[in-house]
């Protein structure tokens, strides 16, 4: 293979041929589901597919609004965003303290961490509902909240971004006479910055499409999400899919601001101790 | 180290058996203002034990009660469709005005894992919609619901009676209480594009009274075949949704028994239920039938309605009300081909039950809800029809005479007649859900039908069992 | 150890811990202790209305239990199969996409990202459409060339089910690693790889000597969060095949929904999501270790 030289070769036609196939097959499903929520039912329906909707009808977002879907989108929001600003401080401040401080426990607390990270929260699902229950808390968004920000997770990435802070870095500060919050405030949050980008957009968006914890958790409608609200509007013998395409169409909207707010942060990606290798 | 554990360990169980223990406390309710002063008493820890405080007759004068209730219901007929409920409401707090309903509406898909989720936390509503495999023989049967003989006074239990005995003796537990008060009725049949079997010279295999033997019904499907009907019909077995239209085609082709008598255990693997599962693999085989493990009964209706194929398993009055904007040709109902040509269709039965949350206020508020919903002489007759059903009470006649729907009512009501056991409230009812769909999917994937049947009728009689001894 | 530095120890520790209260506290509350609870439960037969010690009963009936060991199969397949492909096909296409023109990367970027953002219900019903046996664009693409000639019921056939799931698990999943790839090939310091090729390394040379080990962090974070969604894989199986069929798609995670919420048979759910539990534990920790040792660090 020769090097260096920077043209277009046959491998790259294939990669962009590849590419090109590979974005249809993912924009497909987007499309159908924003031209779905302006079809009616027989539309929608029909044995043979109709591409692009001939009679376009908003119907189905009247419906949607008929019932209390920015009530649905608002928790889902806060939820979201709730889980997200949380989970951000409290892991971000444990992380630097795991990756930072030399303490008695650490080697254990953190093999337990790496241990729990990975788990699905349903496995708990029970106790969890109990748990609730005995704090009076079921059926209220902090039923979701709680448990999302208890995942260590989050704990466990931003040890991993902290371990790139130089401790000399942490030292000059104390020799000068910060305290302790303030270093944390000066030094560390700054350099712990793409990773809390990082951890924030999973974080949103695990939660927002968590739609089983939701469930679980609540029930009254003011307090349904846009992914259970989505969920529900199937029915036993007959499936609105107009409906569900449009709270599908409505739901990706928050979502996608928050990428494209969040975005930066990924462009500077995760270095996680890599700028000592 | 181990102190630590220990002190856990002791932390998880106290906290586990309080939470197990523990009463409904919801912190929400917030009751609008103006309600304020009469905030009904009972805080929540008098209410504590709640599953002893069996609520005995308590009849106050029923003008007085005043209280806050909840109303959960699944989707029947319009009772998903909040504009409709809340006009019942409205309806209903022009004569009680100090009782205060607010509703939830559940779907079929995650509707019973809500209440699940409820029920151990101790947030069930008060008054709950739905049938008698979920009223009585699941929440009922595991003392979760109140009992209501009283609603089940002389007049009703004749009145019922006279549609119906099945339709008591669903609503009944095995231990004689009443954990629901009927509302509706309907049988499920199934439907054929008419036009098509028209076309194919069909038609002629369909009695007048829209039976049909199992004779018939092959040299139907033959028709439909060599008209160039590519699918004829689907036996959907990939999940549960709408089983009611697979068992009672696989039972009636040779008229088997879905459970014994008294409901303990369960029989499809006799000589006629086998005989038909057979029947329907056969056919698949020879190309008159389809099958389709990825798919449920929402899914093959919708293949019905774009004219992909030509009958479905699964219809009632309701679903052609649902459909009718959808189809561009006429769904004719009929009942399902047996060999005998009298088929025994499978019923659906709706009405309320009430979750024992130890509030004697709610429970006499609920109380006076459901019979207000159900009985009383204007409303009763609207909420069923708003059902798209049938009414179980046979003093309300004909509750469709005069409407749009008279004529396609009349013709639904005509399946009474074929109205089967309700062998639905058999104990151990969800496992054999789950049970039928996967032994469908084996028999149509080449495996003896005779062995398959064996193991799902071992495997429901044990939940069966397992459930009645608890 | 003198007594000056164990004071200066003392007073580390204290200072850790008042930064890890936050996190301990919900960490405790709520996973620990539901955690604890799940096990001490998991030693009951404990149903809607039963509370009776069975001791280990749970965990003997759950190894007797055929269903369960499929499930456990699946989900293990899922996850062997999900985890290495989603890895490093994201990798090849960030590793294809970073050297393109900028309009260019942030156009597929976004692209592969979108069925992140769509939400699962609404591309399950999507994804059913286009399996299905009677009326699916699969089968009718698929016969419009005479690639088959009966039509295959992809969700329904105990054969491609599960492959299903897994490509319908993979695009949602691919979304995000491909992202962070991008911007960590964006990251690598372009000094190191001008000195190698000038050194005349080749193109893969580069790659392995330069470029992989700066991405290893990265790479670990996309284990970890696609082990997180491979595990968790529900609602696309609750959605589309209810487990079946013939059990081909059920993993552990339905099991226990299934035995907890249909059935009610909360203490056998526990035991399972105990056993669960445990392997990923052991699966985390031994994916953290090779990483770690893979990595410059």
């Amino acid at each position: 293979m020769n090097s260096g030289v920077k043209h277009t070769t046959a491998y790259d036609v294939i990669v962009m041929i590849i590419m090109i196939i590979l974005a249809v097959l993912f924009i497909f499903p987007v499309y159908w589901i924003v031209t779905g929520s302006f079809k009616d039912a027989a539309a929608i329906n029909a044995a043979i597919p109709e591409w692009f909707p001939k009679n376009p009808t908003t119907d189905n977002y009247v419906r949607l609004f008929d019932k209390p879907a920015m009530q649905w989108l608002f928790n889902s929001i806060f939820i979201a965003l709730m889980s997200m600003a949380l989970t951000c401080i409290t892991a971000a401040m444990a992380g630097y303290a795991l990756a930072k401080k030399r303490f008695v426990g650490r080697g254990m607390l953190f093999t337990f961490l790496v241990c729990a990270m990975a788990l699905p929260k349903q496995v708990v699902l029970v106790p969890l509902l109990k748990e609730m229950s005995f704090l009076g808390l079921h059926d209220s968004v902090w039923a979701v909240i709680l448990p999302t920000v208890g995942w260590p997770f989050g704990v466990f990435l931003m040890k991993q971004f902290s371990e790139t802070i130089p401790t000399e870095m942490l030292e000059a500060v104390r020799i000068d006479g910060a305290g302790e919050i303030q270093t944390f405030l000066t030094i560390v949050l700054p350099i712990v910055k793409p990773g809390i980008g990082a951890l924030a957009i999973f974080t949103f968006i695990t939660t927002w499409n968590d739609y089983f914890l939701q469930l679980v958790m609540l029930n009254s409608s003011k307090n349904l999400t846009i992914a259970l609200g989505i969920a529900k509007l199937q029915a036993e013998m007959s499936n609105d899919f107009g409906l569900i395409m449009a709270g599908a169409a409505l739901g990706a909207i928050p979502i996608i601001t928050i990428f494209l707010l969040f975005q930066k942060y990924f462009t500077q990606g995760i270095t996680m101790g890599a700028v000592k290798g | 180290m181990k102190k630590l554990v220990a002190l856990l360990l002791a932390g998880v169980m106290t906290f586990s058996l309080a939470a197990c223990g523990s009463s409904p406390a919801p912190a929400e309710e917030a009751a609008p203002a103006e309600a304020a002063p009469t905030e009904e008493a009972a805080p929540a820890e008098e209410a504590a034990p709640a599953e002893e405080a069996a609520p005995a007759e308590e009849a106050p004068a029923a003008e007085s009660v005043a209280a806050d209730i909840t109303l959960w219901t699944y989707p029947i007929g319009k009772f998903g469709d909040s504009a409709t409920v809340d006009g019942f409401i409205t309806a209903f707090n022009a004569v009680y005005p100090d009782i205060h309903v607010s509703v939830e509406y559940l779907d079929y898909q995650s509707g019973d894992d809500q209440v699940t989720a409820a029920i151990e936390a101790g947030t069930t509503p008060d008054v709950i919609m739905e049938g008698p495999e979920r009223l009585v023989s699941n929440w009922g049967a595991k003392g979760k619901m109140v009992d209501l003989t009283d609603l089940w006074d002389e007049e009703a239990l004749a009145d019922i009676s006279a549609t119906s005995e099945a339709v008591v003796a669903a609503c009944k537990s095995g231990s004689g209480a009443y954990y629901e008060y009927p509302l509706c009725m309907t049988t499920h049949t199934m439907a054929i594009n008419k036009e098509l079997f028209e076309a194919a010279d069909a038609m002629q295999y369909i009695n007048d009274d829209r039976t049909w033997t199992t004779e018939n019904f092959e040299k139907a499907l033959q028709a439909l075949k060599d008209y160039g009907v590519d699918t004829t019909g689907v036996v959907y077995c990939g999940g549960q949704g709408g089983d009611q239209g697979t068992r009672a085609l696989a039972m009636n082709l040779y008229n088997a028994d879905f459970t014994n008598a008294d409901h303990t255990e369960w029989t499809m693997n006799s000589e006629a239920g086998v005989k038909g599962l057979q029947q329907l693999v056969d056919w698949c085989n020879a190309g008159l039938l389809s099958y389709d493990a990825g798919a449920v009964a929402s899914d093959e209706i919708q293949l019905f309605a774009n004219e992909t194929i030509a009958m479905s398993f699964c219809w009632n009055a309701a679903n052609q009300l649902t459909y009718a904007a959808e189809t561009a040709f006429t769904p004719y109902p009929v009942a399902f081909p047996s060999e005998s040509g009298t088929p025994e269709l499978c019923g659906g039965i709706w009405g309320f039950g009430i979750f024992d949350n130890g509030d004697a206020d709610k429970i006499a508020a609920s109380k006076i809800f459901i019979e207000f919903i159900c009985d009383d002489a204007t409303q009763g007759p609207i909420s069923i029809a708003n059902t798209g059903f049938f009414p179980v009470r046979s003093s309300y006649g004909n509750i469709y005479a005069g409407t749009e729907d008279e004529e396609r009512m009349e013709m639904y009501a005509s399946f009474q007649q074929w109205l089967g056991d309700y062998y639905n409230v058999t104990l151990g009812w969800a496992e054999q859900r789950t049970a039928w769909w996967n032994m469908l999917q084996q028999i149509f994937d080449g495996e003896d039908v005779q062995a398959a049947a064996d193991a799902y009728v071992e495997t429901c009689n044990t939940a069966t069992a397992d459930a009645s001894a608890n | 150890m003198t007594t000056r530095s164990k004071v200066l120890v003392m007073r580390e520790t204290r200072s850790a811990y008042l930064f890890l209260l936050p996190s301990l506290f919900f960490f405790v509350g709520f996973v620990i202790i539901p955690m604890f609870m799940c096990l001490f439960t998991s030693f009951f037969n404990y149903t809607m209305s039963d509370f009776k010690f069975v001791g280990i009963g749970n965990y003997v009936e759950m190894f007797q239990d055929k269903i369960f060991r499929r499930a456990f199969w699946n989900t293990v397949l899922i996850v062997v199969v999900a985890v290495p492909t989603v890895t490093i096909f994201s990798l090849w296409v960030g590793s294809s996409i970073y050297r393109m023109h900028a309009v260019t990367r942030s156009f597929f970027r976004c692209i592969f990202y979108l069925p992140v953002v769509t939400g699962t219900v609404a591309v399950a019903v999507v994804w059913k459409w286009m399996f299905n046996k009677y009326t699916g664009l699969f089968n009718t693409i698929l016969s419009g060339v005479g690639a088959i000639d009966q039509n295959v019921s992809w969700l329904g056939d105990e054969k491609t089910a599960i492959w299903c799931i897994i490509l319908i698990l993979f695009t949602t999943s691919i979304g995000q690693p491909i992202v962070l790839y991008i911007a960590a090939l964006g990251n690598v310091d372009p000094s190191l790889v001008e000195a190698a090729e000038v050194d005349g390394a080749t193109d893969v040379q580069t790659f392995w000597k330069i470029k992989w080990p700066s991405i290893m962090p990265t790479t670990l974070y996309v284990l970890v969060i696609t082990t997180i969604n491979s595990f968790q894989c529900f609602a696309l199986i609750q959605l589309l095949t209810s487990g079946g069929p013939k059990h081909s798609t059920d993993t552990i995670m339905y099991y226990i929904y299934y035995e907890a919420f249909k059935l009610n048979r909360y203490g056998y759910g526990n035991a399972m999501g105990i056993f669960l539990a445990a392997v990923i534990a052991i699966f985390s920790a031994l994916q953290f270790k090779v990483t770690k040792s893979g990595s410059v660090d």
